[in-house]
């Protein structure tokens, strides 16, 4: 019977030809956190998502609402008799360049005000009245009615009797970029907190590499210690990239001081792993991992105030929406970007980021499962 | 000297439903190469994870080198390399990366570059894991495992899905290992690997052991060392089969694909009596082959199933 014999064995000799080293306590986290830095900077998508993405994001929305001068209403004139009396009147006004006029058949009009495409719709009726068409559902419509109206008016010869004086205001720091760019720092820090974090883990779950890890000595809160700790690294950048990008290109005003921001980020980032590792504790499959960062996240893709102010939802629920640890990065991340409030008195902001980033460690931390 | 690993009445029922081990027995010696053999699904790989100290059994008792994992956990894993069913690796870190960051968790490591040499990876280093081919894969996973200076080395499954030439490679670094006085605990659904590397061996079907000994042993219990297979015209059906029984030096008979197999001591007393008795009941002798008996004859005639069906 052949057993173990007959394959001359080739192999080289195995015991030690170099002295064993000696690897000290701390030589587990240093490689896991390098090699997770390395794995993160070979894969273009983390590079796109985390760093490309939201500066593309920005500039989109930046140039979108940015603060044209003269957000011209635009206005058709329906054709008929005394439609060349309005256009003419219009174009007298004073602030004329507040309009753009059209005129056109009763039909192009009116499919014209269906799509948007005008904000009111004048039909003359040719014995120097007008009849305006306009939707008060519509803020640019309403606000477009009253101009057009308050010009023609006054070329007809109106006289105000309270005098007036307008001063105008968009310095920045009051304009939607403004408002936006801190929005997308503390989006972009709960982004990549719960897939750099929840999908990672689950990924390595799901390739059985948490498993092989377990199978090592490898102490496992050092391996916890480098996931976070390569975010937080991330989080530099990812501010600092974004931070910058609002300075240059929009010429954004950053009155707090850098090192606030980046504490809030740090904590920020910290809460965001924690939820993250939460909702990773115990998936097995990417895919039902993916639903649940998804289900989490959008909530506070809604309520938290990215793109616009948490004002507009009812006062009944705001005290909800500011309990969300998005709501909470958000609203600190502008104080100090925007206005320079000291952290200390944002301490109730800081007390909800640290409580969900706190439980949902704890919880993380019971419940996680290595295989 | 306490045993390399051993467990007593080991038991796994996973959701209280499923029993995936039901009472299993094993002692390992030191500088043994043992292989746990069975179809997918027979328990091997829960068996070997709950040696290993990854799954706690559901009741029973596992010791390794003497030691218990409740106590010694963080001690017996400097000693222990693994190698898993299936472990995807990380795919953006190169072979070398890989190495060093498996060497980093342990107290005193070998050197990468040894281990490479010995795995002959040392051309594809810089490689990146996700580059790499089924054989320098695995090879790389043994290599995490080695990379410690185990005294017992797990494989599960270690040659599954290579071609030949990357399985005799493997089987080179298991001797080896073993020659240097390591202990290896193997699970396989090849019955050639556990006929070469294994010394002793466990057949493990539903959970339970089924057969165990050298591999000549195992062979040795079938009564027969050949096997003489053939098929005939015309039916045979069970009662026939039995007739077969009685032809001289033959232990056993069983139908396999259309093949009749006898297990058979001395070959040469059982054909010319073979080829009588197809004469006289008329029929055509269509196909004749004699060989040795093999493990996937015990396991047959132990399971009436083969190794490969489920």
């Amino acid at each position: 019977m052949s057993v173990a014999q007959e394959t001359p064995v080739t192999a080289t000799a195995r015991r030690p030809h170099t002295p064993p080293r000696r690897n000290g306590r701390w030589s587990g986290y240093t490689h896991l956190l390098m090699a997770r830095m390395l794995e993160l900077k070979r894969e273009p998508e983390v590079v796109f998502w985390v760093f490309v993405f939201p500066l593309l994001l920005a500039l989109g929305l930046g140039i979108a609402f940015r603060n044209k001068p003269g957000d011209a209403a635009s206005v058709a004139i329906v054709v008929g008799p005394g439609s060349q009396d309005e256009q003419a009147l219009l174009a007298r006004s004073p602030q004329h360049e507040l309009f753009k006029v059209q005129t056109l058949t009763a039909a192009e009009a009116q499919k014209g005000f269906r799509l948007g495409k005008f904000d009111v719709v004048i039909e003359p009726d040719g014995h120097g009245n007008v009849e305006y068409r306009y939707d008060p559902a519509r803020p640019e419509s309403v606000l477009a009615r009253t101009e057009v109206n308050d010009e023609l008016q006054s070329a007809a010869g109106r006289k105000d009797v309270v005098a007036t004086k307008t001063v105008t205001s968009s310095e920045p720091g009051s304009r939607y970029i403004d408002f936006l760019i801190p929005g997308l720092l503390g989006m972009n820090l709960m982004n990549s907190g719960m897939w750099g974090i929840g999908f990672a883990l689950v990924d390595m779950r799901q390739r059985k590499l948490l498993k092989r890890y377990v199978g090592t000595p490898m102490r496992r809160g050092d391996f916890l210690l480098a996931i976070m700790s390569s975010r937080l690294l991330l989080m530099v950048i990812e501010i600092g990239l974004l931070l910058l990008f609002g300075v240059l290109f929009f010429h954004m005003r950053v009155v707090g001081s850098i090192f606030s921001i980046a504490l809030l980020g740090g904590l920020g980032s910290l809460t965001f792993g924690g939820v993250g590792l939460l909702t990773a504790s115990r998936a097995q499959k990417i895919e039902s991992i993916s639903g649940l960062i998804n289900l989490v996240m959008m909530p506070m893709w809604i309520f938290s105030g990215v793109f616009f102010s948490y004002e507009r939802f009812p006062q009944a629920i705001h005290p909800l929406i500011k309990a969300l640890p998005l709501t909470a990065l958000n609203d600190a991340l502008r104080a100090s970007i925007l206005e320079g409030t000291p952290l200390l008195h944002q301490w109730a902001r800081l007390l909800v980021l640290g409580l969900w980033g706190g439980i949902s460690f704890l919880l993380a931390l019971k419940w996680f499962r290595w295989t | 000297m306490p045993a390399a690993i051993q467990c007593r009445d080991l038991r796994k029922t996973y959701d209280g439903k499923v029993e995936a081990v039901r009472g299993l027995n094993l002692e390992i010696q030191s500088g043994e190469c043992f292989g746990l053999l069975g179809p997918n699904g027979a328990g091997k790989t829960t068996t070997i994870e709950i040696l290993e100290g990854l799954l706690t059994p559901t009741s029973g008792e596992v010791s390794i080198l003497g030691k218990t994992w409740r106590e010694n956990e963080r001690e017996m894993r400097e000693w222990l390399g693994i190698s898993l069913q299936e472990t995807r690796l990380s795919e953006k870190l190169s072979v070398r990366e890989t190495i060093e960051l498996f060497a980093s968790f342990y107290r005193e490591p070998r050197s990468s570059d040894e281990v490479m040499a010995q795995l002959e990876l040392t051309e594809k280093a810089d490689s990146w894991v996700g580059k790499l081919s089924g054989g320098q894969r695995q090879r790389l996973a043994v290599a995490t495992a080695l990379v410690c200076n185990p005294k017992i080395l797990f494989l599960d499954e270690p040659t599954t899905g290579l071609d030949p030439q990357s399985r005799r490679q493997l089987w080179d670094i298991i001797r080896t290992f073993q020659r240097d006085g390591g202990t290896i605990l193997l699970t396989t659904h090849y019955m050639d690997e556990a006929e070469r590397l294994c010394d002793r061996l466990a057949v493990v079907d539903h959970g339970q052991i089924i057969a165990e000994g050298t591999p000549p042993e195992l062979i040795e219990r079938l009564g027969g060392h050949h096997v003489v297979e053939f098929s005939i015209s015309g039916n045979s059906d069970g009662a026939a089969l039995q007739a077969w029984r009685g032809l001289p030096s033959v232990e056993s008979v069983r139908e396999d694909d259309g093949l009749i197999a006898l297990n058979v001591k001395q070959p040469h007393l059982t054909i010319p009596a073979l080829l009588d008795a197809i004469d006289r009941q008329g029929s055509r002798l269509q196909h004749l082959t004699t060989r040795q008996a093999s493990l996937e004859d015990v396991f047959v005639n132990l399971t009436g199933r083969h190794l490969r069906e489920q």
